[in-house]
């Protein structure tokens, strides 16, 4: 009696033995943690951490109750949506000059733009703190220049969030709107100018639909990014930066409350969904 | 005129360049500097922080152990995601786009919101502070890069290749060998650098699983840079850029990193 295999099911046999292994990891580290996390923003924590199995909406409802939640959520969503305002604003001219510059420079450029992806986020936000601190460079020469007498405060408060966080999101918005600068050809701005627009018409009418895509899925990533950034926020903001992302932070880690850290990470996967839903609905107009 | 750089267009994204180095840049000075406390410009020069980063107990079993983890979790995400990304470009089943959506979810979710998931389940299964769930939640991180960057490789890689192999008489090993082994090379060398970069740089899910005995380099330079405000942080910035510098550069000379990386 032979028992060879059919064909079809040593195929099936090799299927599974190249799938299983990152499945099983994957299950391990990503479904079960997901699951787990939502699971556990349902129960109930008796004081001092430790869970029970009591469900409960308890922990959402707490959250919703508490006027700082609101305060955390509006400081997330402002701040984000400044990020990616001012992301955008700095990169557009970056990517518009990589499409038009000569390739041997646009290579060098490139390779310069998305290089800081390379250094570790925590050694850029360090940077900012050298830079804006209150011995920083930036104090430093303005007060050696005698424009101000004592330092101004340039961290451990919004301003120096938002400028570390724009520096850190320049490359991922470069990267979304270079991919997106395919369809623009000089053929319609020529035309455009034939016709009499000047130059600020054709860069609104012209450029700026063309490029939409690009910078509609730029603004998503940083939005994103920006909603769960955290070591920026924690080192620039001094502590006196509230966000979702480090309320979390300091729930599951500082304060051991692991329920209320859960609600509050779903109430960020939200916000994340929201986003997500927003763009893909803008993004089809400009299919 | 039209579709041309114009002069202020020129001058603005100089500015905006100095900007995006700045950060990277200014360490460099700072990190020669001999003061006891960060005061830009330094008030006197020398390599007082250097010597002391290279005597931080602390600081270099932290570098130790990111070097370990970053070549352990390069050689694991490979042996998990590349057969899995074969699998899924190679194979006709059903599930495959689910699947392929699975393996690659956690690099949409925030960092903070997975840290947090893996805390929960780690802390159960005694998994936190520990090297095996270490290496996991970097699993996390690098495996959905490797499989992206795979399934790419082997999708622009025609069968049709191998088939004519397989025809003339080769058999399947000289056919993985020859053909498919130096054709997948460039996507294998992109996975693996990027693996070992975002393990080694990791720290939100980090700051997460790690414990008192068990500390990664990022994690122990955050809390540095949280509590202390000498320019130890600049040495080992350098440091850590001069690294990264060297580990591209050798990447580039030997195996040609930027084809490697499809550009």
């Amino acid at each position: 009696m032979t028992m060879s295999l059919s064909r079809a099911a040593q195929r099936r046999l090799l299927l599974w033995a190249l799938l299983l292994p990152m499945a099983v990891v994957n299950f391990v580290t990503f479904i079960l943690p997901m699951l787990r996390l939502g699971m556990i923003s349902f129960i109930e924590a008796r004081p001092g951490g430790v869970l029970t199995d009591v469900f409960t909406f308890g922990n959402y409802i707490d959250f919703f109750r508490d006027p700082f939640s609101y305060k955390l959520i509006w400081n997330s969503l402002r701040m984000s949506l400044i990020v990616t305002l001012g992301t955008l604003v700095a990169a557009y001219p970056i990517a518009l000059f990589l499409y038009r510059v000569n390739p041997v420079w646009r290579n060098i450029l490139f390779v310069i733009t998305i290089s800081p992806l390379l250094v570790s986020a925590v050694v850029r936000t360090y940077g900012w703190m050298v830079l804006l601190g209150n011995k920083g460079l930036i104090n430093g020469l303005l007060m050696s220049a005698g424009l101000i007498d004592g330092p101004i405060r340039l961290m451990n408060n919004e301003l120096g969030v938002y400028i570390g966080l724009i520096e850190i999101m320049i490359p991922y918005m470069a990267l979304a709107l270079i991919a997106g600068f395919g369809r623009l050809d000089p053929v319609y701005e020529e035309a455009a100018a034939m016709l009499g627009a000047n130059a600020f018409t054709r860069f609104y009418r012209i450029i700026v639909p063309l490029t939409m895509p690009g910078i509609l899925l730029g603004c998503l990533l940083v939005f994103v990014l920006s909603v769960s950034s955290f070591i920026t926020p924690k080192l620039l903001g001094g502590g006196r930066v509230f966000l979702l992302a480090t309320e979390v932070y300091d729930q599951a880690i500082v304060r051991l409350e692991w329920t209320q850290a859960a609600s509050t990470s779903v109430i960020v996967l939200l916000i994340f969904g929201l986003a997500m839903m927003l763009y893909t609905r803008i993004a089809r107009r400009y299919e | 005129m039209i579709g041309k750089l114009t002069l202020r267009l020129k001058i603005l994204v100089f500015f905006l360049y100095i900007f995006l180095l700045a950060p990277i840049l200014v360490v460099l000075p700072l990190s020669f500097s001999n003061d006891t406390f960060m005061v830009f410009p330094p008030e006197s020069w020398g390599v007082r922080w250097y010597v002391a980063m290279f005597e931080h107990e602390g600081l270099t079993r932290a570098f130790r152990l990111s070097l370990w983890l970053a070549a352990v979790v390069t050689v694991l995400s490979l042996l998990l995601g590349v057969p899995a990304a074969f699998a899924i470009s190679r194979f006709q089943f059903r599930g495959r786009d689910l699947l392929l959506n699975t393996f690659t979810a956690p690099l949409l979710l925030p960092s903070i919101v997975l840290g947090l998931a893996i805390l929960l389940v780690f802390v159960q299964a005694r998994l936190l502070g520990s090297y095996s769930g270490l290496i996991l939640a970097h699993l996390v991180v690098t495996t959905p890069y490797v499989i992206r960057i795979m399934v790419t490789a082997f999708g622009t890689m025609p069968p049709s290749v191998e088939e004519a192999a397989t025809m003339l008489g080769a058999s399947p090993f000289t056919v993985f060998r020859r053909i498919t082994m130096p054709l997948m090379m460039p996507g294998l060398i992109a996975s693996a650098a990027l693996s070992f970069l975002m393990s080694f740089d990791e720290v939100i899910i980090s700051l997460f699983v790690t414990g008192p005995q068990v500390r990664t380099l990022p994690v122990e330079i955050f809390d540095y840079v949280e509590s202390r405000t000498d320019p130890m942080a600049a040495a080992i910035s350098v440091a850590l850029i001069v690294a990264t510098l060297a580990i591209i550069l050798i990447l580039e000379r030997t195996l040609g990193f930027s084809k490697a990386m499809g550009k």
